[in-house]
């Protein structure tokens, strides 16, 4: 049997996984799965990163929205063409590639139908994520029946993928918990109420004339006839077209968390994340923790977009951030095997000789969130009763998206006839946890007056964001205002009790504690800790980092401490020069030059980069279309190109071709819309038949 | 009367566009509009694509003759492909009586030299793969008829058009007809006056309100049917099977469904009770019922993945024959409507006789069978085809 090699079997935040022990065989070798694992992430364990070949002209696919949503990653299971990505593994199963299209399986046996089920509800959730689960323990608290449907096979959303802690307030959102541990309080609380029902492995389907909403529960296709629906279905990421988008390795940051996070493969080997935001920042920060090298960060703008504390973090590790730079394009035999960037100038075009190419095996695109939003739509045009919240709604932090399904919650119960109070002031909390970063402000990082033992606070950018001043027994963390985006300052007494070190969900507060060396030549900081064992250890020297990763020096690792106030973040002890003590705020673990030692890229036509992965539809092609006939309809390229009529329906290329639209015909011309049509998602036929069990 | 154009058609679909090729292809100036933003956005995009000659209307048989002629001949001629696939119609049967209605219409395709015949069971379960064998007593099976894609075939019916000087202009509803006593001089949209001596309706289910501007009343009532498609798989299935059996849901009163060029299966039901209207949304009811009729009949299809499903019109006509040819009524007009949800397999037929008559004053079918269209005929005599 191969060994597996890209498993993640320790890992500072995440338990530790069951082995694998379910066989299976890809093209006749023999695998081994993690139980109920999907097929795609087994594969990805073993090293497997092409899964079938595009029908249209033999290019390899792999994973791409790990979602369900496209059919990249289709293989062949005992059989039959199956989305790898949200079909799990079972015992012996003949997983194979497919090459081209696939075979219909001759079963030829008459078979029995079941009775389709119709299912009526007061309110129909779907999507239990942070937004939905919300809304859910308003309405089930008031005594509404509910039914929530969700694609996946556990609530939570994205939160379970969330390893890092959240921002906002305690009181309003959890802040300085972990994503994945808000997701699991929120999904019991849910669990205790009555009349809540849940639906997992129940993707909605689509929306219909009469009123009625598809959904596949398990495999049987069951119409739910609701009163009123929430839709908190999240966001998907927006793609973006460069020559090679299209090679296995190139994919989305959720579907890098999906891997990674819920189902602890090592996904990458070297890794390349385009785009600053939060999403690529805490990416950085996860690949970090699950033990894969980041050769750095590409951003098209001037700044990141992502909070500044994130940004910090990732610079004291010292992973590069390449602001004003963007990817040119990818290569390899059959997947991902380097990359080009290059600098950008003011409208965003590469300038000719600062491209680099790296040697990267994955390509993470992060480049801004899509809410998804299409059931909605339809549910709208066919009047039904709808409304969303959460990033279905406006596209924010995970925060915002809890408060608007709570907001969202009570608006229905009020809509319903019930007597609810909605404060005025949750609209204001949710435009503040909406809101995106503020200024940024030059952090006070003088040692205060009268005392050896301080916190230093590198919170410098308004954000919402406040549990520090809610932990400190002594009170003396406040902002000037009380508002929770005002920065935090420190003064009065400290205890040295490092809560505010455990819960700044920033990684911002580090303290110090000159009393350490009665000699006065070192001191000791107290630096908080998430990375995987082994990395630092007690005696080991190390180099330190400043606020915004620039090296400060060197220390010594005196210890690596755990927390009653946190669980699973460390304290970090380490023993700097006393000169140092107030700049070091973290560790620096790898060396940032990387950049401009690469070959210039080759003159290439980008005529041939593929805009619809489904139906392999180039720019070139589109481009052509559009200037030789002049035409303004979405649908007609459609038509003409099959642009957007593959298994994901557009949702990946529609944004990018309308931008093609765009810059051949002008930012303000009108371009008729892509008409869409039920399914939101491909339904096996199989699912009408089964009905009721 | 100075003209702008030669003729003018009034919709870019099915029907209109290939009108609008016929027309360039005969030498005149022409102009087509449409009040949709490109070609095909109507009814054409609704269709599934099957193409046959096999009916039992004499009048259907000659044009859609002309059509398969068109349409497999239309990659050579052009270089163009459009999902053209002859494989054939299928029609099985289970029960006396639908073998009865099929036979009894053989003679007279026979008499139009079609290829068709009624086969034995075995022969049936040979041309189509899977198909349930119990109770199964045989069928006809046309292996010239076909299926096109109707998205590629009048995105290149537009553009080979164009190519001959046609042109096109969307986004232009006709609001009324310039008139010039009992003569159709022009149109009118939004953005201006466009005249020509000859202006052919072909506007689908917006026929009725155009021909009300000429001052006739033809009778073209849409009523609405939902389709859906598959992700692709590897060809199995040649011919298109057509299963005229009532369903046993009481909502069915045939389906028929096939795969087409690409590999998806594309498929559709005529509901017992018609909807009447315009309305394009998709029910709940169409999918589930749609599925037990097709894995009823080859349960193998149960293994097919549903990509999408819509809905659209059939511009029914109250004796269901379609209309067309020039109203006595009006000088200058001419109509060519009311194909009752065959337009796409009508449209290169009538666009080559309809061009035809305005270019050389004969279609070029038997004028006593196209005739038969004529928008003067009653329209209360009850006449309704056996098989449509």
């Amino acid at each position: 049997m191969m060994t597996e090699e890209q498993r993640i079997r320790t890992h500072p935040i995440l338990p530790r996984p069951e082995e694998a022990c379910v066989p299976f065989t890809f093209n006749g070798k023999a695998f081994v799965a993690r139980a109920g694992e999907m097929i795609s992430s087994a594969l990805f364990a073993h090293g497997v990163r092409a899964f079938n070949r595009h029908h249209a002209d033999g290019a390899p696919q792999g994973i791409f929205c790990a979602n369900g949503q496209c059919a990249q990653c289709l293989v062949l299971a005992d059989g039959r063409p199956v989305k790898a990505c949200i079909t799990p593994i079972e015992e012996g199963m003949d997983v194979r590639s497919l090459n081209g299209l696939p075979e219909l399986p001759a079963e030829d046996a008459p078979m029995a139908f079941g009775r389709l089920r119709e299912r009526e509800t007061d309110v129909l959730i779907v999507g239990g994520g942070p937004a939905g689960l919300s809304a859910a323990l308003e309405l089930g608290r008031g005594g509404v029946r509910c039914l929530i449907v969700d694609d996946k096979q556990a609530l939570g959303g994205k939160l379970s993928l969330q390893t890092h802690s959240f921002f906002g307030s305690i009181r309003d959102c959890y802040a300085g918990m972990r994503g994945m541990d808000i997701g699991t309080l929120l999904a019991d609380e849910v669990r205790k109420l009555g009349d809540v029902e849940v639906w997992l492995d129940s993707p909605a389907v689509g929306a219909f004339s009469d009123g009625k909403v598809g959904v596949v529960r398990q495999g049987r296709y069951v119409l739910v006839r609701p009163r009123h629906i929430l839709v908190t279905t999240g966001a998907r990421e927006k793609a973006l077209a460069f020559p090679g988008c299209d090679l296995p390795g190139v994919y989305g940051g959720g579907a890098f968390q999906t891997l990674v996070n819920r189902d602890l493969v090592r996904a990458a080997g070297r890794l390349l994340i385009v785009g600053g935001g939060n999403v690529g920042l805490i990416a950085v920060y996860h690949a970090i923790q699950a033990g894969i090298e980041v050769l750095g960060v590409v951003e098209a703008l001037p700044v990141c977009g992502g909070y500044k504390v994130h940004l910090d973090k990732v610079r004291r590790l010292g992973v590069p951030v390449w602001t004003s730079h963007t990817v040119l394009r990818a290569e390899g035999r059959g997947k991902v095997e380097k990359v080009t960037v290059a600098q950008v100038d003011s409208s965003f075009g590469p300038i000719k000789g600062t491209e680099c190419t790296l040697e990267a095996d994955t390509v993470l695109i992060a480049v801004g969130l899509s809410p998804v939003s299409e059931l909605q739509r339809a549910a709208k045009e066919f009047g039904i009763d709808v409304r969303s919240a959460g990033d279905a709604d406006t596209i924010a932090e995970a925060s915002a998206a809890m408060f608007s399904g709570r907001i969202a919650g009570r608006e229905l119960l009020r809509d319903m006839g019930f007597d609810v109070d909605i404060p005025r002031e949750w609209r204001d909390t949710l435009d503040v946890l909406r809101a995106k970063p503020g200024p940024t402000h030059e952090p006070k990082l003088a040692r205060p007056e009268g005392t050896d033992v301080y916190p230093v606070i590198r919170c410098a950018q308004e954000i919402p964001c406040n549990p520090c001043t809610a932990v400190c027994p002594k009170n003396s963390i406040k902002t000037s205002d009380g508002r929770m985006t005002s920065l935090p300052g420190f003064s009065g007494e400290c205890l040295r009790c490092t809560k505010c070190v455990v819960i700044c969900p920033g990684l911002a507060i580090t303290l110090v504690d000159r009393g350490y060396d009665p000699s006065g030549e070192t001191a000791l900081v107290f630096l908080p800790w998430e990375m995987p064992a082994g990395i630092v250890w007690p005696g080991k020297e190390v180099e330190t980092a400043g606020f915004e990763g620039e090296g400060i020096g060197r220390g010594k690792v005196i210890a690596i401490r755990e927390t009653q106030w946190q669980n699973r973040r460390k304290l970090l002890l380490l023993e700097v020069p006393a000169n140092d003590v107030d700049k070091v705020a973290g560790l620096r673990l790898f060396d940032q030059a990387r950049l401009g030692k690469g070959s210039p890229l080759e003159p290439s036509e980008d005529d041939s980069t593929i805009v619809c992965r489904c139906e392999r539809v180039t720019r070139g092609q589109i481009v052509k279309y559009i200037r030789g006939t002049g035409i303004r309809d979405f649908n007609a390229l459609k038509a003409a190109l099959r642009v957007g009529m593959g298994p994901c329906g557009g949702k990946t290329c529609t944004e990018m071709v309308m931008r093609i639209f765009r810059q051949e015909l002008g930012k303000d011309a009108v371009i008729a819309p892509h008409v869409e049509r039920p399914f939101v998602q491909e339904v096996p036929m199989g699912a009408f038949l089964a009905g009721e069990e | 009367m100075m003209a702008d154009y030669d003729a003018i058609v009034i919709g870019a679909g099915s029907v209109g566009v290939p009108i609008a090729y016929f027309l360039a292809k005969e030498g005149l100036a022409v102009l087509c509009v449409d009040g949709r933003p490109s070609s095909g956005q109507g009814e054409n995009k609704s269709a599934i694509g099957g193409v046959r000659a096999t009916h039992s209307d004499p009048a259907k048989i000659l044009l859609c003759k002309e059509s398969l002629r068109i349409f497999s001949s239309w990659k050579g001629d052009t270089g163009t492909d459009i999902g053209w696939k002859m494989g054939g119609y299928c029609f099985p049967v289970f029960r006396e009586e639908e073998e009865r209605t099929l036979r009894s219409i053989l003679p007279v395709q026979r008499k139009f030299k079609l290829n068709i015949d009624f086969l034995s069971a075995k022969e049936i379960e040979k041309a189509v793969p899977g198909i349930q064998e119990k109770g199964l007593r045989g069928g006809t099976l046309s292996p010239e008829d076909g299926q096109v894609s109707p998205l590629l075939a009048v995105e290149s019916f537009t553009n080979e058009a164009r190519g001959l000087g046609a042109e096109f202009r969307f986004g232009e509803p006709v609001n009324s007809l310039v008139m010039e006593g009992k003569t159709v001089a022009g149109i009118r949209t939004p953005k201006g006056e466009y005249k020509a001596p000859v202006t052919v309706n072909a506007a689908g289910s917006a026929a009725t309100a155009i021909c009300r501007m000429a001052g006739i009343d033809v009778p073209v009532r849409p009523d609405s049917h939902e389709a859906g498609i598959t992700a692709p798989v590897k060809q199995f299935l040649n011919p298109l099977v057509v299963d005229i059996r009532p369903g046993p849901e009481g909502k069915t009163s045939n389906f028929y469904f096939g795969q087409v060029h690409g590999g998806q299966f594309i498929f559709c039901y005529t509901p017992r009770q018609p909807f009447y209207g315009e309305d394009r949304r998709s029910t709940s009811e169409f999918m589930p019922t749609i599925a037990r009729r097709m894995a009823e009949l080859i349960p193998r299809l149960r293994g097919l993945t549903v990509r999408r499903v819509w809905r659209g019109t059939y511009p029914m006509t109250p004796d269901g024959v379609a209309v067309v040819g020039k109203p006595s009524k009006v000088q200058g007009f001419y109509v060519a409507i009311g194909m009752c949800g065959q337009g796409f397999m009508l449209g290169p037929g009538v666009g080559a006789n309809v061009a035809s008559h305005i270019a050389k004053g004969r279609p070029l079918i038997d004028p006593e069978v196209f005739a038969l269209l004529s928008p003067d005929r009653d329209f209360t005599a009850a006449k309704t085809e056996k098989l449509k």
